[in-house]
């Protein structure tokens, strides 16, 4: 199943157009703010109208300007959760949860509700109210409601964004274990890289208003006009496993049989990792390096140089562990020569891979 | 109640009576119209906030009678209403009505406050998860918005008790059937040595008056309070 989506809306000065087909996992739905990112999952949940177009969930549509078809909120199936949890304040934790459970066509059964509280950790706040509930709490039991209205899609609005950094950590794994699960179509909203990385098995990045077809989490990381800070934002996911927990604080992983060491990390040994390298923390060598005592040393095959308008180049790379971005100044790289199809080595600063951009 | 005589005390009960039913009757499309009035987008929005307001704006004795001539026993609605069993004029049930109608902005503007401030989001979170416009009104915005429908009750039963011009313009001053308490006070002071009568009518408004205002604050607030979760 998957939701197809074909709108536009005039908001004032943008002209938001948006045309893509979400598969099952996540999408994320990248840009910076106030390019309308929200606005578009509130079209698909049926809070703002389009002006044209067609939204289709599986084989049902839910809005079609052609034919007059509009189905009210309530009908489309959308689970959301939102920046704000917007838990009902007069209802305990338990009733919000229950909310949209009883109104389910097929409700949720009692083992999968426990499942869902059990994985949300939420189990012992079923009395409160949403008032003595702490941001990161309140947005998981937000999350639990939206899951247990049995939902046929998932629209998450930057539901971390309103959290502190400690919070944001604490939520993550729950959208990670999402994507995994890979049952429903999931767009997710945010302007953060690190987020990017670590949930994204698609990404719909959005250029003036202009949002068309999806494209490789990767690949608009790898580009610095989609990314914040252009150049000095761009960066590369790499997937590894976890193989060992060392004495000395560290995890060591490996990316396709190359090891790469970083501060110690929560998962487990065998958990798979996705590891986000910011270019900026990407040294070059042409000679394997000695001495040095950065420990992540990967062998490398340059696949492009880009020069920007300011003393910045950005070199990727090619390496077993998967591609690589290196931002270097345009002096060194003609220094060492660097040309696509030449061999390198590249350098990650253990301590530079920020704990959270590390991801199951 | 040795101290109050019968006709005072009739007087008394009948406004009780009189301002327990408008309220009642009332409150229902009280709640309808504030809701239309707070969340609807349709044509006529400001012709129905100014009909609504009519009775606050309009002296009573207007409004008592434009009533007398649509629900007198020659105006339609009272032929209709006689001819099902429910005649108005010079009834106790007609001081209802006027009584209700005189209340009605009062209790329409205190609920429509408290309706435009609950958080229109909330809703938009409960459609979401499935429920119908009418399930989200029922479920979230009127039990959010409670503590300002108590008061606009409590508002308008305050106002029914004391309603006077609009009641004795179109149901007169019948003692026992119409003859509410300010009618009665009224009455008493037109005639040579009803002043005491009078006062004690008039102590009785006062402590009415003033319990039902205390006791709407600490129902108010004791629901706001378990609104807010706090």
């Amino acid at each position: 199943m998957s939701l197809k989506v074909d709108v536009t809306k005039s908001l004032g000065r943008l002209e938001l157009a948006a045309r893509f087909e979400a598969p099952l996992g996540i999408t994320v739905l990248f840009g910076p703010s106030g390019s309308g990112k929200t606005t578009l999952i509130n079209m698909i949940a049926g809070l703002t109208p389009p002006d044209a177009g067609h939204i289709g969930l599986g084989g049902r549509v839910l809005y079609d300007s052609k034919s007059g078809v509009s189905l009210p909120t309530h009908k489309r199936g959308a689970g959301y959760v939102f920046q704000d949890a917007r838990l009902f304040p007069h209802l305990t934790v338990e009733a919000n949860l229950n909310y949209g459970r009883k109104l389910a066509p097929t409700p949720v059964p009692e083992p999968e509700f426990d499942r869902i509280v059990k994985l949300l950790g939420i189990g012992g706040l079923m009395a409160r109210r949403p008032a003595r509930l702490s941001g990161g709490e309140a947005q998981r039991v937000a999350l639990g409601r939206a899951l247990l209205s049995g939902p046929k899609m998932l629209l998450a609005d930057e539901p971390l964004a309103a959290l502190d950094g400690a919070r944001k950590a604490e939520l993550l794994p729950y959208f990670e274990r999402l994507r995994d699960a890979q049952d429903i179509p999931i767009l997710y909203v945010t302007h953060s890289v690190s987020e990017l990385g670590r949930l994204a098995d698609h990404v719909l990045s959005f250029e003036a208003g202009q949002a068309r077809g999806l494209r490789r989490p990767q690949d608009v990381l790898a580009d610095p006009g989609l990314v914040p800070g252009g150049v000095r934002g761009v960066g590369a996911v790499i997937s590894a496993q976890l193989v060992a927990h060392h004495e000395d604080g560290l995890s060591e992983l490996s990316a396709g049989g190359v090891p790469l060491f970083l501060p110690k990390v929560a998962q487990p040994v065998g958990a798979r990792l996705r590891v986000r390298i910011a270019a900026s923390d990407v040294i070059l060598s042409r000679r394997k390096p000695e001495g040095l005592s950065a420990l992540n040393i990967l062998k490398a095959r340059v696949t492009g140089l880009r020069e920007g308008a300011g003393p910045g180049a950005l070199v990727a790379l090619e390496t077993p562990a998967g591609k690589l971005q290196a931002r270097i100044t345009r002096r060194s790289a003609r220094a060492l020569g660097l040309a696509a199809g030449l061999e390198a080595y590249a350098i990650v600063k253990t301590v530079s891979i920020a704990q959270e951009d590390v991801g199951g | 109640m040795s101290w109050l005589g019968v006709e005072e005390w009739q007087a008394v009960l009948l406004s009780l009576k009189v301002a327990f039913w408008a309220t009642l009757l009332s409150l229902p499309l009280a709640i309808a119209v504030a809701y239309a009035l707070a969340r609807g987008r349709f044509w006529g929005h400001g012709l129905l906030n100014g009909f609504v307001h009519l009775p606050l704006v309009l002296p009573p004795v207007v409004t008592g009678y434009l009533l007398l001539v649509f629900f007198g026993s020659q105006g339609l609605g009272g032929r209709v209403l006689e001819a099902v069993g429910l005649p108005l004029a010079f009834r106790w049930t007609g001081a209802v009505l006027a009584a209700a109608i005189m209340a009605f902005p009062l209790v329409v503007r205190a609920i429509r406050l408290s309706i435009e401030a609950v958080d229109a989001r909330l809703e938009d979170a409960a459609a979401t998860l499935g429920a119908s416009p009418l399930r989200v009104f029922a479920t979230v915005t009127l039990p959010m918005a409670l503590p300002g429908v108590l008061a606009g009750a409590v508002l308008g039963f305050a106002k029914a008790m004391g309603e006077f011009g609009a009641t004795i313009t179109f149901v007169s001053n019948i003692p026992g059937e119409t003859q509410t308490l300010p009618s009665a006070v009224y009455s008493f002071l037109q005639v040579p040595g009803g002043e005491s009568a009078a006062a004690r009518l008039v102590i009785i408004a006062v402590v009415i008056a003033m319990g039902a205002l205390l006791l709407s604050e600490w129902l108010a607030r004791r629901m706001a309070r378990k609104v807010a979760g706090a």
